[in-house]
């Protein structure tokens, strides 16, 4: 209650004049909630600011960040920090230049294809609090402080923002900052900052005004999708309701053209219930779908594995097609890893039991049936 | 105007009652298979048999019969015994609702947990969107988290920033005084695909990382009252989330002081869902959906600003000078018509309720006026209560379609004054490449043939 200054609450709690009450919300809800212990603490506040506040001791060299990398790293984010496609690419499109000027030419440039994380992040603390709470994807909290550290210094040196020989740790982080190629390369002078605790614009950068008549020539229409994309989001016949004023066009017919009558179709057809959309039983070879499915999304294996549909790795399906019936085989891959069956991009060696990799080939091997 | 199918075919509902009951059958079978010269035919004769003027076809015409058999033959479930109660224990939409899903773009992400889904904004009425339907945006996949093990942390970030950091179950924040508001929540990347040019096919793809709901929870500064927060020394409060990639974002404590940020269990009458933060997420009003903490598990308060990934790395709105808008927040006056909107058909000429919603993250929704001319005349639309601050309002206004291309805009105001732009003006000053924080007026192309398509205007 920053309307009832501490001095008052103290005089009027000793005359017991419950004026300014409310300030008093620890005493007013009386068994709710206890003091938090140095030890909870210390687990959970791990949030590193800009000015390093939250930094703990320790170090890494871009040297032992590579190890780090290969091992826990590269499988998403592509050997050289391209990303493989995956993520966003994190290295890449700054200069020597941009390190001394701290602002990243290429931002001004629009036919730069995208942006990677190096042109964008003005601050080091961002990745190191980011990787340290978040990454590796599958394993988060997983890396020591230090290998937060190596990690950190080798995509650094992938950037060319410090030399090979370079050691990050709580002493240089500033150091590595005062390299950042895009550290000059924010700003808060907008009005969309809901306060006045940061710098802001005192008024929308945007002021159109709400003219009721003849207010623009005949409209042009400057973009619409291509036919082709016609269908690429699915048959939108299929994603709106069937009855009501209106239906989504059947998409996997080419539009119809003047003279025919192309809602008639779906008005009748929408007397029929849609088709369930996801199938919810089916087995395979004595493997429950269910329960395996389950057990793939749970070890993650679902991150870089659709069922039916490729994502950094194969589809199962795919999979199924390839090695029928290969339980020993593909329960091997699953725990030892592997690269080049399906591509370049590596699956790392997974952590799970003899009976559980066994249960996931079985299932894969027998057509990976939901 | 893009008039590529002139003509005067006019868009007729479907003559079932021309058919006989056999050839219904036939109908659905064929349909449901996916064959469709059966119904052309059918259609043909069924339209020449009809010999009335086309001037007053209707979609709804008595049947050469003398009556529509969905009349005159009583169905099923009127002439016999239908289920008992709690036959679902928890009771689901009806079978023929089943199209309206929450959707990924295709192609938009390469992972299905850090991705997002969209709510169907072409299909729901009113301003609140279903639990089950409500838009999800996950950075590490989603948790079913049991709530008698997730633990609420507030503490500071320095000695005296807080007298006592304490720790909250979720018990104990459900012990408190409740309040529950409705509000909206928009991801700061909604129609962010649509910068540059038209990019995906319906307000579900448009503009569906946007739902509605009624939230229940304790407001946050009695959390941080009950710790002793030093509110003269705080100004920023980091929120941060229990998954795996323990979502962080700082929150201004001006907006936490006017007791509108709250800490959240209820959603729509029952507890969160899982995907949407179950147990506890943060509530920020008229804020992007991603400083609404989901698994919210420690609240620090701070006196500075954190730069944490979402607010250094992405949800920062490029400019056309190179440098990045950091800190960007509210989402400003926007509105979108839903109905008709792109990839519908409409069935027939005549009348039509145009209907859309319209919200601001500065305050109430003051005016929607809504253009069939591609925006050189506007009238204003009728607003349905309730008209509520940082919540979507549902508009509605009487059109009658004359079967000619039409361009559908709607353009919101607030009570700050502020007037939702067009992409010329948007783009005037922030260009195309902003990624976040796009809320141009949408256009929405009804060609001849009834479809309708997404369009932009030059």
């Amino acid at each position: 209650m920053s309307s009832c200054p501490e001095r008052v609450i103290w005089r009027a709690a000793a005359l017991l004049v419950l004026v300014c009450a409310p300030v008093f919300a620890a005493d007013k809800y009386p068994g709710i909630g206890r003091a938090a212990t140095p030890k909870e603490l210390a687990a959970w506040d791990i949030d590193v600011r800009p000015d390093f506040l939250g930094l703990p001791k320790g170090s890494g060299s871009v040297a032992q960040g590579q190890t780090v990398w290969e091992a826990k790293c590269e499988s998403c984010h592509g050997v050289f920090g391209e990303s493989n496609q995956v993520f966003s690419p994190i290295v890449g499109g700054t200069t020597a230049e941009d390190v001394k000027t701290g602002r990243v030419a290429r931002l001004t440039d629009v036919a730069y294809p995208g942006r990677t994380t190096l042109m964008k992040v003005a601050t080091l603390s961002t990745l190191w609090d980011y990787i340290n709470r978040a990454m590796p994807w599958n394993q988060p909290k997983s890396l020591s402080t230090d290998e937060v550290y190596a990690v950190l210094a080798y995509m650094l040196n992938l950037g060319n923002v410090v030399p090979d020989n370079f050691t990050l740790s709580d002493q240089t982080m500033a150091q590595a900052q005062s390299r950042m190629p895009n550290r000059n390369g924010m700003t808060t002078d907008h009005a969309l900052w809901p306060g006045k605790e940061l710098r802001v614009a005192a008024k929308p950068d945007v002021a159109a005004v709400a003219c009721m008549r003849n207010c623009v020539d005949g409209p042009i229409v400057a973009s619409a999708l291509p036919d082709f994309a016609r269908n690429q989001h699915g048959n939108l016949a299929e994603q709106n309701r069937p009855v009501g004023p209106q239906r989504g066009a059947d998409t996997t017919l080419p539009e119809a053209k003047s003279g025919s009558k192309p809602v008639a179709a779906a008005a009748v057809a929408s007397v029929a219930p849609p088709p369930p959309v996801a199938p919810a039983k089916a087995e395979g070879a004595g493997v429950d779908g269910k329960v395996a499915l389950a057990l793939a999304t749970k070890l993650n294996c679902t991150a870089c594995h659709g069922v039916t549909q490729k994502i950094v790795g194969p589809a199962f399906t795919d999979v199924a097609r390839k090695h029928a019936g290969k339980v020993d085989y593909l329960s091997g891959k699953i725990k030892a890893g592997g690269a080049g069956v399906w591509g370049p991009i590596p699956m790392p060696p997974q952590t799970l039991s003899d009976a559980e990799a066994r249960l996931l080939a079985n299932w894969i091997g027998s057509g990976a049936t939901r | 105007m893009k008039t590529n199918h002139l003509g005067a075919g006019r868009i007729r509902r479907a003559p079932e009652g021309f058919l006989s009951p056999e050839g219904v059958k036939t109908v659905f079978r064929e349909a449901r298979s996916g064959r469709r010269d059966f119904l052309r035919n059918a259609f043909a004769a069924a339209a020449a048999g009809a010999a009335v003027p086309a001037a007053l076809a209707q979609s709804n015409p008595v049947p050469a019969a003398g009556g529509d058999s969905n009349i005159l033959e009583l169905p099923e479930h009127t002439r016999g015994l239908g289920q008992g109660v709690a036959s679902e224990g928890y009771g689901r939409p009806s079978k023929f609702e089943a199209n309206l899903q929450r959707r990924q773009s295709p192609g938009l992400t390469q992972t299905t947990q850090s991705s997002v889904s969209f709510a169907p904004m072409q299909s729901m009425f009113g301003i609140v969107t279903p639990s089950g339907l409500h838009f999800e945006r996950h950075h590490q996949g989603w948790w079913d988290i049991d709530p008698s093990k997730h633990r609420l942390m507030v503490n500071g970030s320095a000695p005296g920033m807080v007298k006592t950091p304490k720790v909250f179950t979720v018990d104990e924040i459900m012990r408190l005084p409740s309040v529950s508001r409705f509000h909206f929540i928009e991801c700061g990347a909604n129609t962010g695909m649509e910068w540059g040019n038209v990019a995906v096919p319906t307000a579900q793809y448009s503009h569906g990382m946007l739902s509605c709901s009624e939230f229940t929870g304790v407001p946050l500064i009695t959390l941080l009252e009950m710790a002793g927060a030093d509110l003269r020394r705080g100004k920023f409060v980091l929120a941060e989330g229990a998954d795996g990639s323990s979502m962080t974002r700082t929150i201004p404590l001006g907006q936490i002081l006017s007791g509108e940020v709250l800490v959240a269990y209820g959603q729509n009458g029952e507890m969160l869902r899982p995907e949407n933060g179950y147990p506890l997420r943060l509530v920020v009003p008229g804020v992007q959906g991603v400083s609404w903490v989901k698994y919210l598990r420690r609240i620090e308060l701070g006196d500075k600003p954190y730069a944490s990934k979402d607010e250094a790395v992405h949800y920062i709105d490029l400019l056309p000078g190179g440098q990045h808008r950091q800190y960007t927040s509210i989402q400003e006056c926007k509105s979108v018509v839903t109905t008709p909107s792109g990839g519908q058909v409409l069935l027939d000429q005549g009348f039509h309720n145009i209907t859309g919603l319209a919200w601001s993250g500065r305050g109430k929704v003051k005016k929607v006026d809504v253009s069939v001319d591609g925006g050189r005349n506007w009238r204003s639309a009728r607003l349905e209560t309730p008209v509520l601050s940082k919540c979507l309002t549902r508009f509605n206004i009487d059109w009658a379609w004359d079967g000619r291309a039409a361009i559908i805009q709607s353009r919101a105001s607030d009570d700050t004054g502020y007037v939702q732009p067009s992409y010329r003006q948007l783009r005037a000053v922030r260009g195309t490449r902003s990624i976040y924080h796009n809320n141009a007026i949408q256009s929405w192309l009804v060609q001849e043939n009834g479809e309708v398509k997404n369009v932009q205007l030059s």
